[in-house]
């Protein structure tokens, strides 16, 4: 069980003005917990200071153990554990190999990818999932800012941000699980 | 940004839909009842699947001797089914990873149903592999895992072995790629639902929160898989292919197969896309996000796909009267004037003239025309398989080995029998999935929504 955190946030109608207040946001120095959104917003990650996802190296990774793998298993079979003479051909047939050993790189890098990907954003199978509220899912553009034990100043300083930027929307919850 | 849209944009969302209406109209089908059609075909799917499961016990218990294969053909409508049904599968993943290369944004209308579509026609595909060897409880013997025969491993060499490796990784590959982009679509269900169902669609969308962190990685990963899966859904049927260029079979050993193997599997899966996005949008009523501009678009790209064929069978035969070789000269003029002239003649028609209608924009943009014609390219597509598998073994290097096939009543009732499973899995999944990306039309309404665009759908 995590510790529980006080998460105040607030939801906008567009992502526009999402944007806008991300930016103000930024000049004053707040600092936001994070953004939620119904789908991808172009442009947020710089301003949230987002750093590039290094996901495809994993994917570079994966694959590459499967090319690995594909191939040197099919050479220890071919030249070590069972040498046969298909055809007349070579022992090592070595352009034979290249079919497996593609499909064998594009299973291990999407599967490795997928895995990796699910993990570290911490995605698993639970009967209950606790959402900050259920718009955002929806229609709604929501950015959250940890109150845990902050003075009620600093949390008065975010509500009126929130406010004063468009927020349609503000309150304050106590989640377990961001 | 709306003032930097070109006027000959046009719009992929129509009716000024808010973002709050696409998420009404896109889950309303998995929370409503369904309707009388709806339920009337779902029925008439698993009659259909019935069949196919009796038909194939049948098969399993009494061995494929129940089958009219013989001596001469050894591959007739097993193989002929099997090959058509990967072919179809080959449109999902061309539209949701080419497509998203390619940046073209009429993919998100039909990709999630598209990928369920290659799903389903996958696993219809792999049946027949599985019976076609006989003993279907020891297909695992494919695989090279350590057993007590040696161990004894497959033949790596073997482009039989090779089609194993190409349709298990498509198949994982696509339904990873499928998944992964309905997690957050589970997850607008999910914030909808209450009881029982808000537990299911919890599990089914991972917890998913939609932070800014998740969604950047969400773009990663798919774009990743989408540049995984698009030499992937070239090599599969490629590889298909090499099941037959890599024999010496005149009208099999033919160089030209892959390229041609792979246009016909698009050209063959975007008739099928259209064929069942015409049904689902009319049962589900979604006119407003699968429109006549995604239709015109598929049936471009049926134009483009249906002329390359049209060409490859072209230089096919002029490459059989080049080579002075009068077995492979046989075997093409055996095809249009031998016994089997009509399923050539289903292909040609089919496959290479009919495309052509879709030069002209009238029929191109009417919903009635479109589905009719998609019908007659399926049929085509699998005249074709016929055509190159059974015509050309039909009539062997002996004439005493000729031979004619007609497939038995058990062999039709497995092929109907794949559309049963077919249309249950994928009515099943209108009633419990969005069958349109609800994330990715959202992300391009500001783009793409005729309210945007100042053209609404009775100005076009």
């Amino acid at each position: 069980m995590k510790t529980k955190k006080n998460i105040l946030f607030g939801l906008y109608d567009d992502e526009q003005d999402l944007l806008k207040a991300v930016k103000v946001s930024n000049e004053r120095g707040l600092k936001i917990m994070d953004v939620y959104s119904p789908f991808p917003i172009h442009g947020l990650d710089p301003l949230l200071g987002l750093k590039e996802s290094r996901l495809h190296i994993a994917g570079f990774i994966f694959g590459t153990l499967g090319a690995l793998t594909g191939f040197l298993f099919m050479s220890w079979v071919f030249k070590i554990d069972w040498p046969n003479v298909f055809g007349g051909k070579p022992l090592w047939p070595i352009p034979a190999f290249i079919p497996v050993t593609f499909e064998l790189t594009v299973l291990f890098a999407g599967v490795g990818m997928v895995v990796t990907y699910f993990i570290i954003n911490g995605l698993s199978m639970k009967a209950e999932t606790e959402v900050l509220h259920d718009r955002i899912s929806d229609d709604k553009f929501c950015i959250a800012f940890d109150v845990t034990g902050n003075a009620s100043d600093n949390a008065s300083t975010f509500e009126s941000f929130l406010n004063e930027t468009g927020a349609t929307y503000v309150e304050t919850k106590e989640m377990s699980d961001l | 940004m709306s003032s930097h849209v070109s006027s000959i944009r046009e719009p992929l969302v129509f009716g000024n839909k808010s973002y709050h209406n696409i998420t009404e109209d896109l889950v309303g089908p998995t929370e409503k009842t369904p309707g009388k059609l709806w339920l009337a075909m779902f029925i008439l799917a698993v009659i259909v699947l019935s069949f196919g499961v009796f038909a194939v016990t049948w098969t399993i218990y009494y061995g494929i001797g129940v089958w009219n294969l013989n001596r001469t053909i050894g591959w007739g409508w097993d193989i002929t089914n099997f090959v058509w049904w990967i072919g179809i599968g080959h449109a999902g993943t061309l539209i949701s990873a080419i497509l998203l290369l390619f940046r073209q944004r009429w993919r998100t209308g039909v990709n999630r149903a598209a990928e369920a579509m290659t799903i389903f026609a996958v696993m219809c595909a792999a049946m027949f592999p599985l019976i076609h060897v006989g003993r279907a409880w020891d297909v695992f013997f494919f695989f090279p895992y350590p057993n007590t025969r040696g161990p004894l491993w497959p033949n790596f060499v073997s482009p039989l072995l090779w089609d194993v490796f190409a349709i298990s990784t498509y198949f994982t590959i696509s339904v990873l790629f499928w998944y992964t982009g309905l997690v957050p679509d589970f997850a607008t269900i999910r914030d909808r639902a209450t009881g029982l169902r808000k537990k299911i669609y919890s599990a089914l969308s991972f917890g998913w929160k939609g932070s800014a962190k998740n969604w950047q990685r969400f773009e990663s990963v798919s774009l990743v898989l989408a540049g995984l899966a698009t030499p992937l859904v070239l090599s599969v049927h490629t590889i298909v292919s090499f099941d037959f260029a890599t024999s010496v079979i005149p009208g099999w050993h033919t160089t030209i197969f892959p390229p041609y193997f792979v246009a016909g599997a698009v050209f063959s899966g975007f008739a099928m896309v259209l064929t069942l996005m015409l049904i689902t949008r009319k049962i589900l009523h979604l006119e407003d996000y699968i429109t006549v501009n995604h239709i015109e678009s598929m049936n471009k790209v049926i134009l483009v796909t249906g002329s390359i064929v049209g060409v490859a069978y072209i230089t096919e035969l002029a490459i059989a009267w080049y080579s002075g070789y009068v077995y492979e000269q046989f075997a093409f003029l055996n095809r249009a004037k031998g016994i089997y002239w009509w399923s050539y003649f289903g292909m040609m028609f089919n496959n290479v003239v009919i495309p052509q209608f879709f030069w002209s924009k009238k029929i191109r943009t009417n919903v009635t025309w479109t589905f009719f014609l998609s019908i007659l390219i399926n049929v085509g597509m699998w005249f074709e398989r016929f055509v190159i598998i059974s015509t050309s073994i039909a009539r062997d290097y002996l004439p005493s080995s000729w031979s004619y096939y007609v497939p038995t009543g058990i062999e039709i009732m497995i092929y109907i029998g794949t559309f049963g499973l077919f249309f249950t899995l994928f009515l099943g999944f209108t009633r419990v999935a969005p069958v349109v990306a609800i994330a990715e039309v959202k992300s391009i309404l500001k783009d793409y929504g005729d309210q945007y665009l100042d053209k609404t759908q009775e100005n076009i």
